[in-house]
C-alpha cells in the first residue's frame, strides 16, 4: 500500500517546489506567514540591507500581540506600559511593515491579535496551507488540515524574501484518541494528558496527526487547543484533517473563499485526509473514556497529574530542581497549593469558547480573596464578540480583570507578569522556570479549572462549580 | 556566516535535561530590534540572584568556567519557544557548541544558520562529558567526529546541508534565492492558489 499517502504527506507533496536530495533539503513553499513584532525586526534588517522586497505581501499576515500592554493603547505613552524596549518594537513593526507594503492588523485595525487566533478567525488558516511563523506555536493552525509550524529569524527572512523554507522532511507520528470525553474535561486536559504520556521531547522530528472518535467529536476552538500544544512534546506540528465541522467553521469568514471558489475548494479539502492503509513512523492510542482534569506540577508541559492524585515521585536531579522551585510535595493533590493568580487566555486558551467556559464557571460567584484573575481575548474580535455576549460583566462581577487583547502573561514581555514565588493558574502552554516573570511557579490547567482555582482559592477540580 | 571547519575548546557542563530556551533567554530580554549584545542576558535567572549578585553555586559561575566555548547540555536541550535570540544570546555570551544527547528541532536548526555547532552525540560519550566538566576538546565539521582528550573520536550525525553550510560559510537565504525560476515556476504552475 506504498501509494497510499499520510494528510502531512499530501500537503508537504503539493508544496515542494525543489525536491529533496541526500545533500540539499527540499525547498517548501509558504501559503501564509503571520508575523509579528518580537521574531521579525532581524529579519526585516536583512532585507532592507540587502535591498530585497517582501516576495508576497498577500500572502503575509503581520499583527502585534506579544510585546503590546494589555490595557488601551491610543498612543505611544500607552505601550510605555510594557516599558521602553516593548514600545519602541511595536513602532518599529509599524514602520517595517509600511517600508515593505504589509497590511497590518495593528492599532486601530479592530482585528489585532495574538498570531494563532486571527488566522483561523479571519479565515485566513485553511486546510491544506502550509503555514509559518516565527513563533513555535504555529501548530495550532494544523488544527484545519494545514501544515504548520514555528520557525526562526533567520528563516522569517527567508520567507519573507522568497516566501519559500529549505526543510528536510520530518517524520509521522499517529496520536490515535479513541472514545469519547467525559462531561467536565475538554481539550487541554487531553492534549496535557498526551505530553503527559508522549514526554516533551516525545515528538522530536515528528508531525503529530491527532486522530479517532474523541477528535472528530470535538469543535474547532478545542482542536486548535489540541494542535497548539503539539510542539510541546517537542513536534514541530500537530494536524488534523478537516471535515464538515471545519469547512462549517471557515464558510463566510473574511478571508476563506467564496462562491464558486469555495466549492472548488471544499472539493479539494474533503481529500485532505489520511488513506486507508497509509503508514505512519510512530503511533499511539490513548483512551479518552477515563480522562480527568489535568493540571502540571512541575517545570514543564509533560510533568502533569489529574486533578485529584498525587503529585508522583521522581529521583533524579532534574526532576528534584522542577519539584524545589515550584515548592510543591510529591504524595499530596495539587489541589493542596493555594492560589495568587489566574490567567485566562493566550493562544491556547484565548478563544470565544475559552472565555466563555471560564464565565460559565464564575456566573454568579466571586473569586477567593487574595486572588488576582486576569481574564484576556486572544483577538480584539474575541473581545467584541464576548462583550457583545455579556461575558466581561460576568467576569467582571465575578472580581476578575477584564484586559485589551495580547499574549499577556503567557509570555511576561508586555506589564503582565506572575511575582516572585506567586503560584499560578495559568490555560497558557508553558510551566517552564520564570516563564510568567522571574520565580513565578505556573500551573497549567484548562479555562473551567483555572476559573474553579480563582474561586475557591487553591487549585480546583471545575467539575464540583459547574 | 564564516567558514567553521573545525573548533577546539574547554567544556561547561549544565547537567539538567528539557533546559529550554525560555532559561536560555528570557522573554523580558526579547524587546530588542538586534541580534547583538544578548550574552548579558544568557541563562540570566539561572546566573543571578534577585539583586544582581551572583549565584555562586551555577556552572558558569565558576572560575572554571571562564573562558569554556562548549555546552554540555542534558538531553533535550533547547525545548520549547522558536526565539532565535537563544543561539544569538549563547554566541554572544562565548559558546561556539552545544552538545547534548537530543536537542530540540527548531534550537538546533537556528543555532546551524547561525554558527552555533548544535551537536548529538551518543549517551555513553555524553556521560563522560558530563562527568569530566573542563574537558579540553576538538569538534571536526569535516570529518563530524569529536576528539576527547585521550584522543578517542566519537562521530556524531549532522544534516548534510547544514554540514555543507558551515564548512563552507553559505549564506542559506543566497541559496534560496538561486532557486528563484523554480520558485516562480512553481507559482505559476499550482493548480490552486493561496
Amino acid at each position: 500500500m506504498k501509494n497510499n499517502k499520510t494528510l502531512f504527506q499530501k500537503v508537504w507533496d503539493d508544496h515542494v517546489v525543489v525536491a529533496e536530495t541526500p545533500e540539499t533539503p527540499a525547498i517548501l513553499y509558504i501559503d501564509l506567514h503571520i508575523v509579528h513584532e518580537v521574531t521579525t525586526p532581524q529579519a526585516f534588517s536583512v532585507l532592507r540591507e540587502a535591498g530585497l522586497p517582501v516576495r508576497r505581501p498577500d500572502l503575509t499576515l503581520p499583527t502585534l500581540d506579544h510585546s503590546t500592554p494589555t490595557t488601551p493603547v491610543s498612543s505611544f505613552k500607552d505601550l510605555l506600559v510594557a516599558g521602553v524596549g516593548a514600545a519602541n518594537q511595536v513602532r518599529q513593526m509599524e514602520q517595517n511593515c509600511e517600508d515593505f507594503g504589509l497590511d497590518l492588523l495593528g492599532y486601530g485595525s479592530g482585528r489585532r491579535g495574538i498570531v494563532h487566533v486571527i488566522g483561523p478567525e479571519l479565515g485566513a488558516t485553511q486546510p491544506g496551507k502550509t503555514i509559518v511563523c516565527g513563533d513555535s506555536h504555529s501548530s495550532t493552525h494544523g488544527a484545519f488540515g494545514a501544515l504548520a509550524f514555528g520557525i526562526g529569524t533567520t528563516e522569517v527572512g527567508h520567507v519573507l524574501a522568497t516566501q519559500c523554507l529549505l526543510q528536510r522532511k520530518p517524520k509521522t507520528f499517529e496520536v490515535n484518541i479513541k472514545g469519547t470525553l467525559p462531561a467536565g474535561v475538554g481539550a487541554k486536559d487531553l492534549i496535557l494528558a498526551v505530553i503527559g504520556q508522549i514526554g516533551v521531547n516525545g515528538g522530536n522530528g515528528h508531525v503529530i496527526e491527532y486522530r479517532g472518535e474523541a477528535i472528530e467529536a470535538m469543535d474547532m476552538e478545542s482542536r486548535m487547543t489540541i494542535c497548539n500544544m503539539s510542539i510541546e512534546a517537542g513536534a514541530r506540528a500537530g494536524m488534523i484533517a478537516p471535515d464538515s465541522t471545519t469547512f462549517d467553521y471557515l464558510k463566510g469568514k473574511p478571508r476563506a473563499p467564496k462562491g464558486a471558489d469555495w466549492d472548488a475548494a471544499v472539493d479539494r479539502w474533503k481529500d485532505l485526509r489520511t488513506d486507508d492503509g497509509a503508514e505512519f513512523d510512530k503511533s499511539v492510542t490513548i483512551d479518552a473514556n477515563d480522562m480527568q482534569p489535568m493540571v502540571t506540577y512541575g517545570t514543564n508541559p509533560g510533568m502533569v497529574v489529574a486533578i485529584n492524585d498525587p503529585v508522583p515521585d521522581g529521583k533524579d536531579a532534574s526532576f528534584q530542581k522542577a519539584l524545589s522551585y515550584m515548592q510543591i510535595e510529591s504524595g499530596k493533590a495539587m489541589t493542596a497549593n493555594s492560589v495568587d493568580i489566574v490567567f485566562v487566555g493566550s493562544c491556547t486558551n484565548g478563544r470565544i469558547s475559552d472565555i466563555e467556559e471560564a464565565a460559565n464557571i464564575l456566573k454568579g460567584r466571586k473569586i477567593a480573596d487574595g486572588v488576582r484573575m486576569l481574564v484576556v481575548p486572544g483577538s480584539e474580535l474575541v473581545k467584541k464578540e464576548a462583550e457583545d455576549r455579556g461575558l466581561d460583566k460576568i467576569i467582571t462581577a465575578a472580581g476578575a480583570e477584564w484586559r485589551e487583547a495580547g499574549c499577556s502573561m503567557c509570555i511576561a514581555m508586555n506589564g503582565d507578569i506572575v511575582k516572585p514565588g506567586q503560584l499560578s493558574v495559568s490555560t497558557s502552554n508553558r510551566n517552564f522556570e520564570g516563564r510568567q516573570g522571574i520565580g513565578a511557579r505556573t500551573v497549567l490547567a484548562s479555562p473551567a479549572t483555572a476559573a474553579a482555582s480563582a474561586i475557591a482559592g487553591h487549585v480546583a477540580d471545575p467539575r464540583s462549580y459547574s | 556566516m564564516k567558514a567553521i571547519k573545525r573548533m577546539h575548546g574547554r567544556t561547561v557542563v549544565l547537567p539538567t535535561r528539557d533546559i529550554d530556551t525560555d532559561q536560555i533567554i528570557a522573554a523580558r530580554f526579547l524587546t530588542t530590534t538586534s541580534s547583538e549584545g544578548l550574552g548579558k542576558s544568557a541563562f540570566y535567572d539561572l546566573r543571578y540572584n534577585k539583586d544582581g549578585s551572583e549565584k555562586a553555586d551555577f556552572a558558569l559561575n565558576q572560575p572554571a568556567a571562564d573562558g569554556c566555548s562548549i555546552l554540555i547540555g542534558g538531553n533535550n536541550f533547547g525545548c520549547g519557544s522558536s526565539r532565535e535570540h537563544a543561539p544569538w544570546a549563547l554566541l554572544d555570551y562565548g559558546f561556539e557548541a552545544v552538545i547534548s544527547t537530543e536537542i530540540a528541532d527548531i534550537f538546533k536548526n537556528n543555532s546551524l544558520k547561525n554558527g552555533l555547532l548544535a551537536i548529538v552525540i551518543d549517551e555513553e560519550s555524553h556521560e563522560w562529558l558530563v562527568s569530566n566538566p573542563g574537558a579540553e576538546i576538538t569538534i571536526d565539521v569535516e570529518t563530524s567526529s569529536i576528539t576527547l582528550p585521550d584522543g578517542h573520536e566519537v562521530g556524531f550525525a549532522m544534516e548534510s546541508f547544514a554540514r555543507h553550510c558551515l564548512l563552507e560559510g553559505i549564506d542559506q537565504l543566497g541559496f534560496l534565492q538561486n532557486a528563484s525560476t523554480a520558485i516562480e515556476a512553481y507559482e505559476e504552475n499550482r493548480n490552486w492558489t493561496p
